[in-house]
């Protein structure tokens, strides 16, 4: 049963990839609407939605800690004695991630229907969009790291089909370039992670290395330096996926993708298994105390810089993906100060209300004739109402309002940081200046956006059709499905697209319910991450409330400014004017991609360029030329014997007679 | 009169040696063959005397062997002089060059 979860989407992706590879594309071929290969592929995530909630009931009725599932598939790998075994395994932690995989997949598949409803090669978009959720259903449920690097890569590959799948576009192709190669960055850094646990441990199966941790005579025969080591490395393989200091460059230029690519990949799940890693290997996490500190102050870092940069972005999608940079530094600063189940609660709930803010975007961004500069927007709260609504959600979540989703998971965080014995006041310090910013941006990307007044000419919108990559495909001539919209001006989005806004709204709003104080989350995980002593923590409950009040009023004190400031700008962001160099460089992201310009890219070329011109050609050319000009050389040396006189011949007969006759008489003298 | 084994091998060493020496320097093919027969009769010659000396009749089988296989060695080998003769109008082994290509 369990093997259907991904492999309906892989049939999806058969489907669709076989139709577009062998119908569409030939010359000639009637060009398909989104609707069919669309609804193929919804079809498919859905049904692996339905099985994933049949696996969830499945294991709740089971007795607590006896949660798992498994199906043992097929022999994978096997070399003498090493053997890996294509096992699905789903337990408390994994059918969390399948159901907001495939749930909020289904959504944003639905949504693509409608977004990519002009686009030239739908059949192409759906089936790279299943394949994602195939890999990334295959990283979830692996039983061994093998074959959740197996679905960690293929991720990455989706990833960078899905970045440069308007490939003509140049800037585009680079942006999926720069992503799968930073990736592979933090790939080797897995990969020396994985050799190191099988060194050490004599397995790769996650249930084992569980198991063997909990034999305490073995965990104590573990060095230190090992476990920091490993952990270590594995994070770094984190900071590549899930864009963290200082791998988290690629992120922000994946925005390059179709907007819903941006919500489901590069929001909702991809960027999350580094967290997924690190929730699932807690056992070996916590025992690492150095391990937790860094990984707890790369992610309080991460979430602070990259909050700094979105306030200077005017591109709505950057703004969001430096936001995502940052919620994600701030799941790590869960996972390092001790806190795994908050990270996974803020997973979820940042699940729902960034994939329906990415998806607001989107229909703003489609309403808006592929506008995205919110200096050109403005009073978009009339004409897009129902974008408007939903994303008033999920910015009432991502700041943190109670009750709202985003309160949960950020203020268990906090107070984690706060109070964790692993934790520390300056990283909750860090983590409450993030909050106060992440206010502050959202707002300021609200009132840009959908209040004021407009900044743009209705008229002029849309009448030109300078989209940059959809122009082959004329916009103008009407659709069935909303092509009145299309004559010109704003126009909501259709209902293929406002319905999953709907529902994620929803599900923003009350997604924090699994966090409430009684701590369902806490419980459901307890299998893996052990649940916290409470006599531990440095501060008691009226504390926790205290701090609870501190950040939501920070967070609404903070956005309420931005509103001030912003409500009612005429063209000229007012920060910029006020601190014009911090605003400059804050526009150029820190200049991080000019210093990794300037010290790797360049070093690298450098070197590049001398193992072409210093080694290939002085080195290995000369070499292989040499051995030609040596036989030529050694060949016309040997030609001065072939003189063609048969008497030569008969001399040197001669002589060699004459020694083989002296070797037989009188042998070696 | 009895003649000295040593001095019949000397005799025929010496006379090898000739049909060496002149195949070697002598550039008219015809003389370059006859010195290969000059050899071989020298071997003859030699076998014939260690067969009398060691009272042994296998050294004169040989001979008869040489001298047959010599027989059609001359007549193959006039053959092929004949031939090339008429191809390239030359009897000189310098002129005689065509292995080298």
């Amino acid at each position: 049963m369990l093997m259907w979860i991904p492999l309906l989407p892989l049939i999806g992706f058969l489907v669709n990839g076989s139709w577009y590879a062998f119908v569409q594309c030939r010359p000639g071929a009637k060009k398909a609407g989104a609707t069919v290969p669309g609804l193929i592929a919804t079809a498919a995530i859905f049904g692996a939605f339905i099985v994933s909630l049949k696996t969830f009931l499945e294991l709740r009725a089971m007795p607590e800690g006896a949660r798992v599932v498994e199906q043992f598939l097929f022999h994978w790998i096997t070399v003498g004695s090493f053997n890996i075994d294509m096992t699905l395994r789903v337990d408390v932690l994994s059918t969390l991630f399948t159901l907001v995989i495939t749930g909020v997949g289904t959504l944003i598949h639905i949504y693509s229907i409608g977004y990519m409803g002009h686009d030239a090669t739908p059949g192409k978009f759906f089936s790279y969009l299943n394949l994602f959720c195939f890999a990334m259903l295959m990283l979830v449920m692996g039983s061994s790291l093998p074959i959740l690097f197996l679905g960690w890569e293929g991720v990455g590959v989706c990833s960078y089909l899905l970045i440069g799948y308007w490939y003509t576009d140049d800037e585009k192709a680079s942006a999926g370039k720069k992503a799968f190669i930073v990736n592979r960055i933090g790939d080797l850094g897995f990969l020396l992670g994985m050799f190191m646990i099988y060194t050490f441990f004599g397995s790769l199966d996650l249930a084992e290395i569980t198991t063997k941790l909990g034999d305490a005579s073995f965990a104590q025969a573990l060095p230190e330096a090992v476990v920091t080591g490993i952990v270590l490395l594995l994070f770094v393989g984190c900071t590549g996926k899930s864009a963290q200091i200082p791998l988290y460059v690629w992120l922000p230029d994946a925005m390059a993708g179709p907007t819903p690519v941006s919500a489901l990949i590069h929001a909702a799940t991809m960027v999350t298994s580094g967290i997924y890693l690190l929730a699932r290997l807690n056992p070996l996490v916590s025992m690492s105390h150095t391990g937790m500190m860094v990984i707890a102050i790369v992610g309080g870092l991460t979430a602070f810089f990259a909050a700094s940069i979105a306030f200077a972005q005017n591109d709505i999608k950057k703004v969001l993906a430096y936001s995502t940079v940052s919620q994600l530094g701030y799941m790590f600063l869960a996972v390092g100060v001790g806190a795994t189940t908050a990270g996974v609660l803020h997973v979820i709930t940042h699940a729902f209300f960034k994939a329906l803010m990415f998806l607001g975007a989107g229909s703003v961004i489609h309403g808006m004739h592929e506008e995205q500069d919110m200096m050109k927007m403005g009073g978009l709260r009339t004409k897009m109402p129902v974008t408007f609504f939903t994303f008033l959600l999920g910015w009432l979540a991502i700041m943190g309002i109670f009750p709202f989703s985003g309160f949960w998971s950020k203020d268990e965080i906090l107070w984690n940081a706060f109070a964790n014995p692993h934790g520390s006041k300056i990283l909750w310090a860090l983590g409450l200046a993030t909050a106060a910013m992440t206010a502050f941006y959202m707002t300021r990307l609200m009132a840009l956006t959908f209040w004021g007044k407009p900044r743009f000419d209705e008229k002029k919108l849309g009448a030109h059709h300078g989209h940059d990559h959809h122009d082959d495909h004329g916009h103008g001539h009407g659709h069935d499905d909303h092509g009145h919209g299309h004559a010109a001006g704003v126009h909501e989005s259709p209902p293929a697209m406002t319905i999953p806004l709907i529902i994620l709204g929803v599900l923003s709003v009350v997604g924090g319910v699994i966090g409430l104080p009684t701590h369902w989350i806490d419980h459901w995980l307890s299998p893996i991450v052990p649940l916290h002593d409470p006599e531990t923590f440095t501060a008691g409950h009226t504390a926790e409330y205290v701090l609870m009040v501190v950040s939501v009023l920070v967070a609404s004190g903070s956005a309420f400014y931005a509103y001030r400031v912003y409500k009612n700008i005429k063209g000229v962001d007012p920060l910029q004017a006020a601190f014009k160099s911090l605003h400059k460089t804050l526009e150029n992201k820190w200049y991080v991609d000019e210093l990794y310009e300037k010290s790797f890219v360049r070093t690298i070329f450098k070197f590049s360029l001398f193992l072409w011109k210093g080694f290939d050609v002085a080195v290995i050319d000369r070499l292989v030329l040499g051995f030609g000009t040596f036989s030529q050389w050694s060949g016309r040396a040997a030609r001065v014997v072939q003189t063609g006189s048969i008497q030569a011949y008969a001399l040197l007969l001669m002589f060699g007679l004459i020694i083989t006759l002296g070797y037989i008489v009188y042998g070696l003298v | 009169m009895i003649i000295e084994p040593w001095l019949v091998q000397t005799f025929c060493a010496a006379i090898f040696t000739i049909g060496l020496v002149g195949l070697l320097v002598r550039r008219n093919i015809l003389i370059v063959l006859m010195c290969v027969e000059l050899m071989l009769n020298a071997v003859n010659l030699s076998f014939a005397a260690f067969s009398e000396q060691h009272g042994d009749l296998g050294g004169q089988m040989a001979v008869f062997f040489i001298i047959t296989v010599a027989a059609a060695e001359s007549a193959v080998g006039l053959g092929l002089l004949i031939a090339l003769f008429r191809t390239i109008r030359a009897v000189d082994t310098d002129e005689i060059r065509l292995l080298k290509e």
